[in-house]
């Protein structure tokens, strides 16, 4: 059952190298995107299944993307979870697939250890798309790459992660990547969204948020799921925008220097005004736009290149 | 499994004196199930079957207090019958199994299809009856008829008993017949959909976790149930390290309360879940180093008064699944012997007069089972225990229908060389 293939499963326990040769290999594939023919071969010949059994668009699409940009052969396959509860396990889903020779999993579930689940029983290279509340270290990569780009170093950079920590795996796979690569990350968020111990993630804590933001120079924005309140963990999306929210006033407080950031998809209104959302201070479209560089780097790496130069 | 009866002669062994609990250098014979002599016996004269039990130890027969059989209604992950195969592998020769089958063992005629099923094993099986009619928590279940039937104690194991309420019932109606009501210890507002221990290690896994508080207040309200009551509650599967405390105090308050442990809440912690190994989900969950180390307190200062394995099958496909599908438990009775021997024993925490304190001798106490003494005119149960063998857990191995467990390939020492029950000695056949 064990190969030699690498996945990329979380961002917990990588390395600062393996880190810094994907966001330097995302940087020249980033460039390759702006060519008028935006395609490599880099990837011929090699098939790609994209398995998403959570509903998802721009992680879809933009996986789906890149492996195109790479001249992959892709398939899709979307379910929600419950009607696989219903029929065919994960297990079996995964040995068909091994049966039709499939070289890289793309796999979004929602619980987390299913690409690790996956890695147990396949051959093929495993992508984790976003498992549960556990990681999302493709959304990690990019907003690392994001913040790269705009300050050239992460030592001593502040970031402050606010909102929903205990239900985001963006926020935890920022957490990892972030602290691997030297930031000084904070977290702020309501008690009740925050995880048991938080500190133990190696970040520092906050639940003022105007005390929280005096110091950072990135602000991460995390989605706040608008289910969360029918469940008893807020009272009201109303009072989440008070205390939480990064509003206009808020930002008129910054220092025009700060960088927002947000994984979408955005509820204007609630987490972020929309003037912020839209401000010249936000990169979201950045983000996004990185997120198609980030995930051609990390198939092309997972397929075996130790290399961050890029085929021309 | 292959048994063997007719005259014997145990020699060379060291057998647990109740009376100094220690051990002795004697040597038994035993014919047609009953002691004929203890003392020093020559095997060279000796007409029978000779076991020679050089370095062995001889306890009064194993009991554990908590086992899923799964029969009647999940015959395809275990049996009575291969539950006893289990039981007998491990070193057990008697074992209480937990009421929720299907039907519940919550009426006399699931106590006696039971009975009937086990009657001829050298494992005797005693049946744990549902405190309340179906386990649905809301109306008590005809205790009177199943103790006569041969009950031993009752529980709605797999949940809590409903409400406070309800255990006040329990315990006042169980208390006429001076039995326990065993308690699964967990507060459903807290626990339900969690998937393991809320800690640092669910913090950084992302994975739906339960506090230990859970367990906390479920084990707080019962133990104010007891005192208000009389009645004896007995904390199933204790795991959390506060849970041990607030028992330790209820007991210097002269509280009925009696308490058991499971060898994976005390080799165990969740850090191990990081694999994702769906062997590792149980109910209540592996807890932290913390945690293990008041579990092994409470073993060694006699606040937790059994070792009992929560023997949980699960077939495969329940198991080899994600992590937050999985089914809870894991198989115990032919690890459990292994993991005290090699964890508490052999690591200085607990003596050998201790195991038998915990797996045998206050165990029957607490379901009124009759304390076995080797003593010439009585009834041979005992159970061999070699702690010098070193083994490697091999979980194709098992004579349990079951294969869930984290352990395989863990070496261990100590082991079963055999057990001896109802005139029938099973000698391990890995041995």
């Amino acid at each position: 059952m064990s190969s030699n293939r690498k996945h990329l499963l979380g961002l917990e326990g990588v390395s600062r190298e393996d880190i810094q040769t994907i966001l330097d290999s995302a940087l020249s594939f980033k460039e390759i995107l702006q060519r008028p023919i935006p395609k490599v071969p880099a990837l011929r010949g090699v098939t790609v299944v994209n398995l998403f059994f959570e509903p998802s668009t721009r992680t879809r699409i933009s996986f789906e993307l890149a492996e195109k940009r790479l001249s992959a052969d892709t398939v899709n396959f979307s379910s929600s979870t419950s009607s696989v509860k219903k029929g065919e396990t994960l297990k079996d889903t995964a040995r068909n697939i091994e049966a039709m020779k499939i070289d890289i999993v793309v796999i979004r579930h929602s619980y987390p250890g299913a690409p690790h689940f996956l890695a147990n029983w396949l051959n093929a290279s495993i992508i984790n798309a976003g498992d549960g509340a556990h990681e999302h270290p493709t959304q990690g990569l990019l907003d690392l790459l994001t913040l790269y780009e705009k300050f050239g170093s992460f030592d001593g950079l502040k970031v402050l992660i606010v909102g929903d920590i205990s239900h985001s795996r963006v926020a935890r796979s920022n957490i990892f990547g972030l602290n691997t690569m030297g930031a000084d990350v904070s977290i702020c968020g309501p008690g009740t969204l925050l995880p048991y111990q938080a500190e133990s993630l190696g970040v520092r804590v906050y639940s003022d948020l105007d005390e929280a933001i005096k110091n950072a120079d990135v602000i991460n924005v995390l989605r706040i799921q608008l289910e969360r309140q029918g469940k008893g963990l807020l009272p009201s999306l109303r009072e989440y925008r008070n205390l939480f929210g990064i509003t206009r006033e808020r930002l008129k407080k910054l220092d025009p220097g700060v960088v927002i950031m947000h994984p979408g998809p955005i509820n204007r209104g609630v987490e972020i005004d929309s003037d912020v959302a839209d401000s010249k201070q936000s990169v979201i479209l950045h983000q996004v736009t990185n997120g198609v560089a980030v995930r051609m780097a990390v198939l092309y790496h997972v397929m075996g290149s130790e290399r961050s130069e890029v085929p021309e | 499994m292959k048994t063997e009866s007719g005259l014997f002669l145990f020699y060379g062994g060291l057998v647990y004196n109740h009376k100094s609990r220690s051990f002795r250098d004697k040597d038994l014979v035993v014919d047609a199930g009953i002691i004929k002599e203890i003392g020093k016996i020559k095997p060279e004269s000796f007409r029978g079957k000779k076991v020679n039990l050089q370095g062995k130890h001889l306890f009064p027969g194993f009991v554990d207090l908590h086992v899923h059989l799964r029969e009647p209604g999940r015959e395809d992950k275990e049996t009575i019958e291969t539950g006893a195969n289990a039981a007998m592998a491990g070193g057990f020769t008697e074992i209480c199994c937990m009421p929720n089958t299907n039907p519940a063992i919550d009426h006399r005629g699931v106590v006696e299809f039971i009975n009937n099923q086990a009657k001829s094993h050298l494992v005797a099986v005693h049946p744990i009856g549902a405190v309340t009619k179906e386990r649905a928590g809301s109306e008590l279940a005809e205790m009177g008829d199943m103790m006569e039937a041969g009950a031993v104690a009752f529980s709605d194991d797999g949940a809590s008993v409903s409400t406070a309420e309800m255990m006040r019932f329990a315990l006042e109606y169980s208390k006429m017949f001076h039995v326990p009501i065993i308690d699964h210890c967990e507060d459903l507002s807290l626990a339900t959909d969690k998937k393991m221990n809320e800690g640092v290690v669910s913090t950084s896994l992302g994975i739906p976790a339960v506090p230990a508080v859970a367990e906390d207040l479920i084990v707080a309200r019962d133990l104010m149930m007891a005192e208000f009551t009389g009645g004896h509650v007995h904390i199933a599967h204790i795991s959390s390290g506060r849970a041990v405390e607030l028992v330790r105090q209820a007991k210097t308050k002269g509280i009925s309360v009696t308490a058991e442990a499971c060898p994976h809440h005390f080799t165990l912690t969740d850090d191990a879940v990081k694999s994702f190994d769906t062997n590792l989900r149980v109910n209540p969950p592996i807890r932290t180093a913390a945690d293990v180390a008041e579990i092994i307190a409470g073993l060694k200062d006699g606040t937790i008064d059994a070792i009992a394995t929560d023997h949980a099958p699960q077939a495969i496909e329940e198991k080899d699944v994600e992590f937050g599908l999985a089914a809870p438990g894991m198989v115990g009775l032919e690890t459990a012997v292994g993991l005290v021997t090699t964890f508490l024993i052999k690591k200085g925490y607990l003596t050998l007069p201790q195991m038998a304190a915990r797996m045998s001798v206050t165990p029957r106490k607490i379901v009124n089972l009759p304390l076995p003494l080797f003593k010439a005119g009585e009834k041979a149960n005992f159970t061999v225990i070699d702690t010098e063998t070193n083994w490697t857990v091999d979980k194709f191995k098992f004579k349990s229908k079951s294969r869930n467990t984290p352990f395989h390939g863990w070496q261990l020492a100590g082991k079963s060389f055999g057990v001896f029950n109802r005139g029938k000695w099973y000698r391990n056949e890995e041995n």
